[in-house]
């Protein structure tokens, strides 16, 4: 059995620097890696490429390292809600590259699992296809998107074992499993560690072999952005 | 009188057929979940990894970690699956999921819609709806006729960036019922108490208008 654990934030941290890309799980803030984040926040890197589904509120989330201009790059399919954001888009500081999410999940899964690059229906005709090679499949165009890879997959998940097994919980599950595979250094934080033979092997979602490094978060704010509730009748 | 956002989601509720997977949008669309009707069982699925999603939680039980694509707290109801993004826009794109309707900010008579982008305004990005459109057997458009300034948002051509080509099956809007065809819009029906010249007026698009066309039934 190998052992994936590491001590502190700072080991799993280690070997981050600047102009790295990095991949980010998460749904909006639902199953986002709050510890990994916040250290990175505090980390003096810049020039950071960042690949993950959404950008964060103002002051959670990626939102911490868009406010310290850490970030060059995002690649992501829906940004709003966070207004330091759109104006760092607005004024040129930052690149933004827009890509459907069902071929941002696509392309990260694939990147993990050797594919160099597929044919998508979705995107075709719009400003997404501009540049791509088009063919047509079953009598309907496609167009070819490319595989992600990343320096750092930074991905979140409810339990985890010492061998880097993970299970998820939720929507909290979203992009990061597909994030953890395509890591070269994949580095996981959970609710709670457990000791290797604690996880059903049935019940493991994200195995191990994708995980190099896995921390229990020291705490989770679980922020909602949306709170909808119904009355009692 | 003109529908309201409720009403248009009542009429497209009709359309929901019995034992589908079906996908609804943000804003108008995720009202149509309040208007099922009798004797028709539907399965929502939410592209954020949640198939049989249930209504709001009771105050105090929301979770962080059970959301919706809108970023909404929601529950979920028995035989509910939780998947990662690739598993669920796997049903999208392999066409598992029957049903799809969203807004739209423009849509066109050859059946483009154009959702996700302001040039130098908005700049939210696209979600999931291009692979929604993309992919999807049918799509119904949930959206008002004209904009604030009166002017119609059902076109010729869409002047904004497009979320999606040749893919709109219908559309209701305040006004009307429209059905996408080779030659244009088709009316199907009217709001109730609105007039044929009112539905021509608000229409910029090629509008097909033959026989008699019936007043919307709730």
């Amino acid at each position: 059995m190998l052992n994936k654990v590491v001590s502190n934030i700072d080991e799993a941290l280690e070997g981050v620097e600047n102009n790295m890309t990095f991949m980010v799980g998460g749904f909006g803030l639902s199953g986002i890696p709050e510890n990994a984040i916040e250290a990175l926040s505090k980390k003096d890197v810049f020039g950071l490429t960042c690949i993950s589904n959404n950008a964060g509120v103002d002051d959670f989330g990626l939102g911490l390292l868009l406010q310290r201009k850490q970030v060059k790059k995002m690649i992501s399919s829906y940004v709003g809600e966070n207004a330091e954001f759109e104006r760092q888009m607005l004024s040129g500081e930052l690149e933004v590259d827009l890509i459907p999410q069902g071929s941002l999940a696509e392309r990260c899964r694939a990147g993990g699992a050797g594919i160099p690059a597929f044919f998508t229906p979705a995107g075709y005709g719009t400003e997404v296809a501009e540049g791509k090679e088009v063919r047509e499949y079953n009598g309907k165009p496609h167009i070819l998107e490319s595989a992600l890879t990343a320096d750092f997959a930074f991905v979140k998940a409810w339990k985890g074992d010492t061998a880097g097994n993970l299970i998820f919980k939720g929507t909290a599950r979203n992009f990061n499993p597909l994030m953890a595979m395509a890591g070269k250094i994949t580095v996981a934080e959970v609710e709670e560690l457990v000791p290797a033979g604690e996880l059903d092997p049935n019940q493991i979602h994200t195995p191990g072999i994708f995980v190099q490094r896995i921390f229990q978060g020291e705490k989770y704010e679980k922020r909602i952005e949306q709170k909808t509730t119904r009355k009692r009748d | 009188m003109a529908l309201d956002k409720n009403q248009i989601a009542q009429r497209i509720a009709q359309e929901l057929e019995h034992n589908t997977y079906v996908n609804l949008g943000i804003g108008i669309p995720t009202l149509v979940a309040n208007y099922i009707p009798k004797g028709i069982d539907i399965e929502f699925q939410s592209e954020n990894g949640v198939l049989g999603m249930g209504a709001f939680p009771f105050e105090g039980e929301e979770d962080p970690d059970l959301i919706n694509a809108g970023k909404q707290t929601i529950t979920t109801l028995d035989g509910a699956v939780l998947f990662d993004s690739a598993t669920s826009f796997a049903m999208i794109r392999g066409q598992h999921v029957q049903l799809t309707v969203l807004g739209a900010m423009e849509v066109s008579e050859n059946g483009d819609i154009a959702n996700w982008k302001i040039p130098g305004k908005m700049v939210k990005g696209m979600g999931g709806a291009m692979d929604l459109v993309a992919s999807a057997d049918n799509i119904i458009v949930a959206m008002m006729h004209t904009n604030r300034a009166g002017e119609s948002k059902i076109l010729k051509k869409c002047t904004l960036p497009i979320t999606g080509v040749n893919c709109v099956k219908k559309v209701v809007t305040n006004l009307a019922v429209l059905e996408v065809t080779e030659n244009g819009f088709k009316l199907l029906e009217r709001a109730p108490g609105i007039s044929l010249e009112e539905i021509k007026n608000a229409t910029e698009a090629t509008l097909i208008i033959e026989g008699d066309i019936p007043e919307m039934v709730f």
